[in-house]
């Protein structure tokens, strides 16, 4: 690893300005992305940002304004505090459960949101949440889609210096990540997130292709018929996928379908718990 | 880059190539100054010769450079010792002594849960992490937990034996 000139700002403003003053600037989170990347020198930053010190970006939180309760998580929230808060595990489950299978857990207790999501690999699992929710991503000069954001390979709308400062995600009626973890890092190989939203089902793909997308067949077939089998006869096109050393293109496509199986067989489950669980407080409450 | 090469070169407003950090190994207070881009692994090894964190991989893979950041496991190569400001780390040797083991340690030493033993700091820091955070542990959730280890020896089995007997012995 090349050496550096280190900053810890305290607020979003004196952040992005040393970024602005740096000649080749990057900001740190987790840095469990940035700091294997320098050491196999394959980025070699003048400066390092490290945003630790900036209370703004930090917290998860609950807002109540507007007619929509949305759940709002600052970027620099660790796999780890995701996957244990209480807000999250009542507000979107799916979301702590997606966390929590995020890499092992000293890369937990270390990765952030933000780093993750402002990286965009194609094998991480967040970007399937944000684009499957629907969420909103917040940064220093503006709020943007989750359409909007995810570009490609590594490449988000993200301008030069702009820094994420937090994710907001509308609570789904239900919904289920189900991904298919490599083997030894656990990154998605493929990995779907279903969900049943306001604006209807959403089927977001992450690990398959260059960068996250919807699965808008996958959509309309679960529009009509809510079920595992509804998408039998649906595969994906393996002409835009991935391939590598760890899968082809059509093992992936041939894995999409599986996974969102998996991930509806799971919803419909959660649907029959929560329908069993109001029965029976209704029998309770009639017998009583 | 390694800690004896350090930069010397003087601090600015405009941020540093040379940090001083001051931080917590092992309970005792320490104050380093050191090159920007020096890992924490580089300094629990070569300036304080606390040499039982293990580099395995220096890839962020393997866990054998495992040691707890405010009570957390975490992989010492990947995290800057400029990260460290104000953090209390403890390493294998802050855990348990050679006549007053740990049962973590103790437990290793009974069930066979290592054979070379290069994995094993890694593996017993990350097991005490394991066993704070979890109020129950199964031999999948010790599995789950301890994913981020690798151990080309055992087979594992033993390492699990391991953790699920000082779990039993941390809780009484
Ligand atoms: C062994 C291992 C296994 C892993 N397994 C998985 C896995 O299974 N699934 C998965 O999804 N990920 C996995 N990861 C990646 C991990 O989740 C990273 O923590 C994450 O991708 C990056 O987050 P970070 O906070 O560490 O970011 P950093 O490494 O600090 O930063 C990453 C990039 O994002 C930029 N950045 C960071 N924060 C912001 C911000 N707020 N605004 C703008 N730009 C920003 C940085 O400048 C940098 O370019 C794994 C990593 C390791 C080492
Ligand atoms: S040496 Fe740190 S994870 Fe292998
Ligand atoms: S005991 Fe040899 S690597 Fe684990």
């Amino acid at each position: 690893m090349y050496n550096f000139n280190y900053h810890r700002p305290t607020s979003i403003d004196e952040a992005v300005k040393q970024y602005d003053e740096a000649e080749d600037g990057q900001y740190l989170a987790g840095g469990h992305t940035l700091i294997p990347t320098m050491k196999q020198r394959l980025s070699a930053p003048t400066d390092l940002i490290d945003l630790s010190g900036i209370k703004a970006m930090q917290g998860i939180t609950r807002s109540d304004d507007g007619a929509e309760k949305m759940l709002q998580i600052g970027a620099l929230a660790r796999h780890e505090e995701v996957a244990s808060s209480p807000i999250v595990k009542s507000m979107v489950p799916v979301l702590s459960a997606l966390a929590g299978g995020i890499g092992d857990a000293q890369v937990r207790n270390r990765g952030t949101l933000g780093g993750s999501v402002a990286n965009c690999d194609p094998a991480a699992d967040y970007p399937a949440a944000v684009l499957g929710l629907n969420a909103q991503l917040v940064t220093n000069r503006r709020s943007l889609d989750a359409e909007q954001f995810f570009m490609g390979m590594f490449e988000t709308a993200l301008d030069e210096g702009e820094l994420l400062t937090s994710v907001h995600f509308p609570r789904p009626e239900a919904a289920a990540y189900v991904k298919f973890p490599n083997p030894a890092s656990r990154y998605a190989l493929v990995g779907l997130l279903v969900a049943k939203t306001n604006d209807g089902v959403r089927v977001a793909v992450t690990g398959a292709a260059p960068a996250v997308f919807r699965a808008a067949a996958m959509e309309a077939a679960l529009t009509d018929d809510f079920s595992v089998s509804a998408l039998d006869s649906i595969l994906l096109p393996a002409g835009d996928m991935n391939s590598d050393m760890h899968a082809s293109a059509e093992y992936r496509a041939h894995l999409c379908t599986v996974m969102a199986q998996r991930a509806v067989a799971a919803i419909v489950a959660q649907d029959q718990a929560r329908a069993r669980q109001v029965t029976s407080e209704v029998t309770s409450e009639s017998t009583s | 880059m390694s800690a004896k090469s350090m930069s010397t070169e003087s601090m600015s407003a405009k941020g540093s190539s040379s940090v001083t950090v001051n931080l917590k190994v092992n309970n005792k207070a320490v104050t380093e100054t050191c090159a920007a881009n020096t890992t924490l692994d580089e300094l629990l090894r070569e300036q304080l010769g606390l040499s039982g964190t293990h580099i395995g991989c220096d890839t962020s893979q393997c866990g054998s450079c495992t040691v707890h950041f405010d009570g957390r496991a975490v992989k010492a190569c990947t995290l800057l010792v400029a990260q460290c400001e104000g953090a209390e780390i403890t390493t294998i040797e802050g855990l348990g002594t050679a006549d007053n083991l740990h049962p973590m340690q103790a437990a290793f030493r009974e069930c066979h849960g290592l054979q070379c033993g290069f994995c094993t700091p890694g593996m017993i820091m990350a097991a005490v992490d394991l066993v704070h955070q979890e109020e129950t542990l199964d031999e999948q959730k010790i599995r789950k937990g301890l994913e981020g280890n690798i151990c080309r020896c055992t087979g594992y089995h033993n390492i699990v034996r391991a953790v699920a007997t000082a779990a039993k012995k941390m809780r009484n």
